[in-house]
This record gives structure tokens, C-alpha cells and sequence, in this order.
């Protein structure tokens, strides 16, 4: 309803036709003479006009008239028994408070003196007497006319107010529900920092944070186009179909395919949204990255003290359609103590008073005289500060820091898992073999997460059985399927080939497949859940694992170690290709 | 700040050349400028030759008139950008929907 009303602006159209158009309005006038001849003569000359007449016979009977008559315009006789026309003026401007009323003194009176008292006493303009009847109606028609504009100008004047007011209301209320939406889920663990300063109630800057069932952390930083609410409004599509995903185990690419997909079918064709998201796999400690438009991010490395330079490579959000949207992916290893600094360009381009941008390289600077990492946050924040002047602050000013921590020191809350049903599936397998055309480009983890949701216990525990999930199913495509053998990533070059190499034997896969088996079975007080993986490739010499003799070359990247302290067993069966992996609770 | 634009004699290419910021401020005549021709203009070029900057506004006014000539079909040239313009050009890749000179 408001909405309707807002935008439509009627009055302000309707106002300016009238002061614009043609037709002169009634106009109602107040002849105050105690001259009944005088009185009767301005009357007739006036009614001729057109106008509304009403008269007085002296001041005192003015005043009464001008109360209940409201007249637009006042004619008074300065001589006048009782109260003379300087007190009824001062009267009747009284009574009008705002309203703009002009008064004319009607008088014979010929010295100057006479006329600046007229004048003083709060007369707009004088008549003398005898009437010319030619000047009077110019001077009634240009006070009309004025009376008019300045009506229409108050008018428009409240109008605006009451708009403007209005707006704040809903924008504060959008506000709040912004904030919900925007900056919102594990925004405020111990390893993030942020900061977003709105130039208006809204900026167009937007902050996720989550956690996927895996245990990955998943940020991104977005600017929508232009400020205030036309860059708020995608924020609440980009930030359902963020934490909806996530939440449910879609990949980083699935994820990016569907907000831009999202963006690209709400958004208008001139707003847009550039981002910069990372999904960071602690456990790993494999970081991606997708960057559409944001300047460029910084990995700030804690060993050697460099600042990898994190480069857009995309276009943003919102401007193609999914057909032409690039999805893919810039891997980087990290470690402990590493951290990830995203911005919008509201830093490089903050303006000080001599219109110099702050731009990249007093940016770079800072990162290069740092001596304590902790510290580079203020630092940045600090020295953006003292650089623009307080008036001309450019753009929304936003920056993120995400220190990499050891899994067990990353503390977020990870989301819940509902299921509609109480007592949940209670004995039951499922069997899935993949096969290569979807090996190449579909995720199945999604899919068996949302099975394994409906058993009640995995409400509490599903995170857990999910990361083992994934690090199962990668093993099976990374190193059987795709045969890459993880001790590439022991080194910084060969940590991008392993990656590179991934995605082009993933392109073009033509043999092997992997059979995921989840087996359940419920009793009243507890549970079984065996998950078994095969995959096509040769296996590994898994005998010496048994024997302790961890650590070397062919499992060293199987995270066998984690998973192991999570599930009550983990097998390897056949020539390595099969893994059984057993978690029991309750009194099974 | 203002925009000035030409038709070429045979009305086939329309250059539109933008002066001091390229921002939300010259939105309507940007519009114009590519509007008034109609539909009959075959190619557009864009000239910053005196752009002085742009913000994500003028991007998304650049989105607008790619639209309006045809989207993935349409021909649009940006020429003489500086060094500021072809950066921000670079950094949200809007070479791949411009041919950027």
C-alpha cells in the first residue's frame, strides 16, 4: 500500500498543475472600510473580477470575518473606529500564522511617512485612494498569483516531509531485516574480523560467513551497484541461496553457479554484484577461491611474510546468464596462521581532501612495513581512516580478515540438522554407483547428506559423518578414479599441478566409476551407520597402514588420521579401492 | 561531466563520447544519447578519450546500452580509455562483454 503511494506521487503531479494551468481559482477577499461608499465601490469592482467578497465596517468586525471567512487576501482601511487597520493587521497575520495572506492598506493618505507605517505594521503593499481600477487588478492578480506559488510550495514542502519521513520508517525497518540477512552466520567467530561502514542506512556491501557439514568455512564479500536500497535488494537472494547451500553440502562451484543464477534472473540489467568468495578446508588446509570483480585480496602467508595477491577473473554476479557463467576456481594451500583480507574498492578508492584516491599501493605498503600480523587489520583500517576526509567518504568502506586456525581451533557454529520425522528411517541401505559423465560434473555429497539427515541421531552428529563422507568420496575420485597421487602437494608448484591436473582429468574422463553404499540400522537407543566406498582405481598397499606404518608416500594425504579419530572403525578391503568406514552409538 | 554523440552519414554506427565522470549523474543522458538514434545503429563506440573516471554505476549503464543493442549479439567498442578505466575494466572482466581498445 505504501509502496503504491510513494511512488505514484500524486499530489506533487496535481499541485504543480494547478500552479501551472490556466484557470485562476476563486479567490476570497476581506474589504475592511468603515466608508460605505469606499466599501461598496471596491465590492463591485472586485465581485466583477470574479472574486468572493466579504466586508467589514472596522477593524474589530475585520478580525471576526477573517476568523470565519479565511479569506485569501485582506483589504484594509488604515482609519478606522475601534480598532484601527495597523492593530487588525497585526491581528490577522497573527491568526495566519504560516499561511501566507497578503495584506493591502487601502488609504488617502499620500506622505511617505504614512506609507512606511503601512509598511511596518506588516502591510504588504498600499492602495490609494481613489481606486484605479486597472492597478488594482494587477496588484490582486500578481498577490494571487504569489499566494498560489507559495501555497503549492508549503504543500509540496509537507508532502516531502511526510515522504521523507515515511521512507526512514521503512528503510529502518529493512534495515533490521537486512542486517539479519546480510551479516549474518558464523560473521563472529574468534578467527574473523570485520568491519562494514554504511555511507548511507544502507550500503551496498555484504558479509556471509558459514560452515559447511564438512567443516569448511565459507566467506564472501559482495558490493552491489550504486548505494542504499537498490544495492540492499539482492542481498537477501544472494544470502538464502548462500547459506541454504551451504548448509545442505553443496560444493563452492554449485554454490556460485546458483547465486549468479539467482542474481542474474532478479536483478535489473544494470545492477550487478561483485564478490569474492572463499571456501576454506581447515583439515586440509586447501583454500579456493572465486573472485568476479573485487579488487584484488591478499593471502598473507605467516612463513615467509608474503602477500599473495588473490585477482578477479571473473565477471560479477548478476550479468550473464548460466550458460556463460565461469565457475571456476583459484586453489591455494594454507596453514595455520595464514590469513585471508578481503575489501570492496571502498578502500582503494576512499578520497581524501586533495581528491588523491587511497589505492592500491599505500594499501600494499602497509602489508610490506608490518612487523606483527595480528596488528594488520587496525593498520589497514587505521591508516584508511586518517586518509579520507571526514566529508568524503566515496564508497562503503568494507574489509574482512579470516585467520587460518588448526580444525580443532576453529570454533563456529555449524549449521542444524532438522528432519521432519521423530523417529526417522529405521533400517535401510542404499547403493549408488557413479558413473564417468557424472563423475565429471556432478556433486553427490548434497544429495546423501539429505538422506542421512532424515535419521534422527545425525541431527547432532551428521557434521562429523559428513566430513568423513567427503574425504572418503574424494579419495576415491582423486586418487583411484583420477589416479593423482598426493604427495604433488607436498610442494607449492606442485600443489597447483595437482589441482590443474584434477580439473583436466576431470574434463576429460571417460573410464571409472565409484559405488557409494550407506547401510542403517536404528534400534531404539542407538544406531549403525556403515558407509562403503569402491572406487575403479588400483587401490594402495594398505597393509602397512594396518602395521602403524603411517606417514608414507601413497595415504599421506587421506586425512586417515582425522577420520579415524571420528569413526568407531575404518577398513580398507580388496587391493585398497574399497573403504568401509563404521560409526555405532547408543547401545548397538 | 557531459555526453556528447554522433551518427556516422550512413547511420549505421553511433559514437558516444563521454566527458569528466562517467557516474550515476549522467544516467539519463547516456540513455539518451543511445535511445534517440533508435534501433537502425548497427555498431556503437564508446569514447573516454576525456573520461576522467568511472564508477559501478557507468558499469552498469554500459550493461544497459549492451542490452538495448542486442546483448551477446551486440557491438560495442570502448575506446581510449586511461589507465584508472581500463584497470577497473580489468578487474570485473568486462573485456569478455566489450571489446575494450
Amino acid at each position: 500500500m505504501s509502496h503504491t503511494f510513494a511512488m505514484k506521487n500524486p499530489f506533487v503531479v496535481d499541485e504543480l498543475r494547478v500552479a501551472d494551468g490556466p484557470s485562476v481559482p476563486i479567490t476570497k477577499i476581506l474589504i475592511a472600510d468603515d466608508n460605505n461608499t469606499d466599501r461598496l465601490l471596491l465590492k463591485a469592482i472586485l465581485c466583477q473580477q470574479g472574486h468572493e467578497v466579504f466586508v467589514a465596517k472596522d477593524g474589530h468586525e475585520a478580525i471576526e470575518v477573517f476568523r470565519e471567512m479565511q479569506p485569501d487576501l485582506v483589504l484594509l482601511d488604515v482609519l478606522m473606529p475601534n480598532v484601527d487597520g495597523f492593530e487588525a493587521a497585526e491581528k490577522i497575520r497573527q491568526l495566519a500564522g504560516e499561511a501566507f495572506i497578503p495584506i493591502i492598506f487601502l488609504t488617502s493618505l499620500q506622505s511617505t511617512d504614512a506609507l512606511v507605517r503601512c509598511l511596518d505594521a506588516g502591510g504588504d503593499d498600499f492602495l490609494p485612494k481613489p481606486y484605479n481600477s486597472v492597478v488594482l487588478k494587477a496588484k490582486l492578480d500578481a498577490f494571487i498569483r504569489m499566494g498560489e506559488m507559495h501555497r503549492t510550495m508549503q504543500r509540496q514542502r509537507d508532502l516531502i516531509a511526510i515522504h521523507n519521513e515515511r521512507l526512514l520508517r521503512e528503510q529502518e525497518i529493512a534495515k533490521r531485516v537486512f542486517d539479519k540477512v546480510a551479516h549474518s552466520g558464523c560473521l563472529n567467530a574468534d578467527n574473523i574480523r570485520y568491519l562494514l561502514s554504511p555511507i548511507a542506512i544502507f550500503n551496498g556491501d555484504v558479509a556471509l560467513a558459514g560452515v559447511s557439514p564438512a567443516g569448511n568455512l565459507m566467506v564472501l564479500l559482495g558490493d552491489f551497484t550504486g548505494h542504499g536500497l537498490d544495492a540492499a535488494i539482492g542481498a537477501m537472494p544472494l544470502a538464502q541461496t548462500f547459506y541454504s547451500m551451504l548448509e545442505k553440502g553443496f560444493s563452492l562451484q554449485d554454490i556460485l553457479r546458483e547465486i549468479n543464477e539467482k542474481l542474474y534472473d532478479v536483478l535489473p540489467v544494470d545492477v550487478f554484484c561483485c564478490a569474492i568468495v572463499a571456501d576454506i578446508d581447515f583439515s586440509n588446509g586447501v583454500m579456493q577461491i572465486w573472485n568476479g570483480g573485487l579488487p584484488d585480496g591478499v593471502l598473507y602467508r605467516s612463513f615467509d611474510g608474503k602477500s599473495i595477491p588473490l585477482t578477479s577473473q571473473h565477471i560479477p554476479f548478476g550479468i550473464r546468464n548460466t550458460a556463460h557463467f565461469d565457475d571456476s576456481v583459484a586453489t591455494f594451500e594454507v596453514q595455520p596462521d595464514d590469513r585471508l583480507f578481503l575489501w570492496s574498492d571502498g578502500i582503494q578508492e576512499a578520497t581524501n581532501n586533495q581528491s588523491e584516491m587511497f589505492g592500491e599501493e599505500r594499501l600494499l605498503k602497509i602489508f610490506e612495513k608490518n612487523t606483527d600480523p595480528e596488528q594488520l587489520f587496525d593498520e589497514v583500517n587505521e591508516a584508511v581512516a586518517e586518509f579520507i576526509s571526514d566529508e568524503a567518504v566515496s564508497d562503503d568502506v568494507s574489509i574482512v580478515e579470516v585467520k587460518i586456525v588448526a580444525p580443532i581451533d576453529f570454533h563456529a557454529d555449524r549449521p542444524d540438522f532438522i528432519g521432519s520425522n521423530p523417529a526417522g528411517p529405521r533400517d535401510w541401505s542404499l547403493k549408488y554407483e557413479l558413473r564417468p559423465q557424472t563423475l565429471s560434473n556432478f556433486d553427490p555429497l548434497p544429495m546423501l547428506l539429505y538422506v542421512l539427515r532424515q535419521v534422527p541421531y545425525l541431527r547432532n552428529f551428521g557434521g562429523q559423518i559428513f566430513t568423513v563422507l567427503t574425504e572418503l568420496y574424494t579419495n576415491a575420485l582423486e586418487h583411484g578414479v583420477l589416479q593423482l597421487n598426493s604427495s604433488l602437494k607436498n610442494s607449492t608448484a606442485g600443489f597447483d599441478h595437482y589441482y590443474q591436473l584434477r580439473e583436466q582429468r576431470l574434463l576429460h574422463l571417460q573410464d571409472g566409476t565409484i559405488g557409494i553404499q550407506l547401510d542403517y540400522k536404528g534400534t531404539g537407543n542407538g544406531g549403525r551407520l556403515k558407509v562403503t566406498i569402491e572406487d575403479s582405481g588400483e587401490g594402495f598397499d594398505y597393509k602397512n597402514l594396518e602395521n602403524g606404518l603411517s606417514g608414507d608416500v601413497p595415504y599421506a594425504g587421506r586425512g586417515i588420521n582425522l577420520m579415524r579419530s571420528i569413526c568407531h572403525s575404518i577398513e580398507y578391503l580388496g587391493s585398497g579401492n574399497v573403504v568401509c568406514a563404521s560409526f555405532v552409538w547408543g547401545d548397538s | 561531466m557531459s555526453i556528447s554523440s554522433s551518427l556516422s552519414t550512413d547511420g549505421q554506427e553511433l559514437q558516444i563520447n563521454i566527458e569528466g565522470r562517467f557516474d550515476f549523474n549522467v544516467h539519463s543522458s547516456f540513455r539518451r544519447a543511445y535511445e534517440e538514434p533508435g534501433n537502425e545503429v548497427g555498431s556503437y563506440i564508446v569514447d573516454m578519450t576525456a573520461a576522467s573516471y568511472l564508477d559501478s554505476s557507468a558499469l552498469g549503464m554500459l550493461l544497459l546500452l549492451r542490452d538495448y543493442a542486442g546483448g551477446d549479439s551486440a557491438s560495442i567498442t570502448i575506446v581510449h580509455c586511461n589507465d584508472d578505466i581500463k584497470k577497473i575494466f580489468a578487474i570485473s572482466n568486462f573485456e569478455q562483454l566489450f571489446d575494450i581498445k
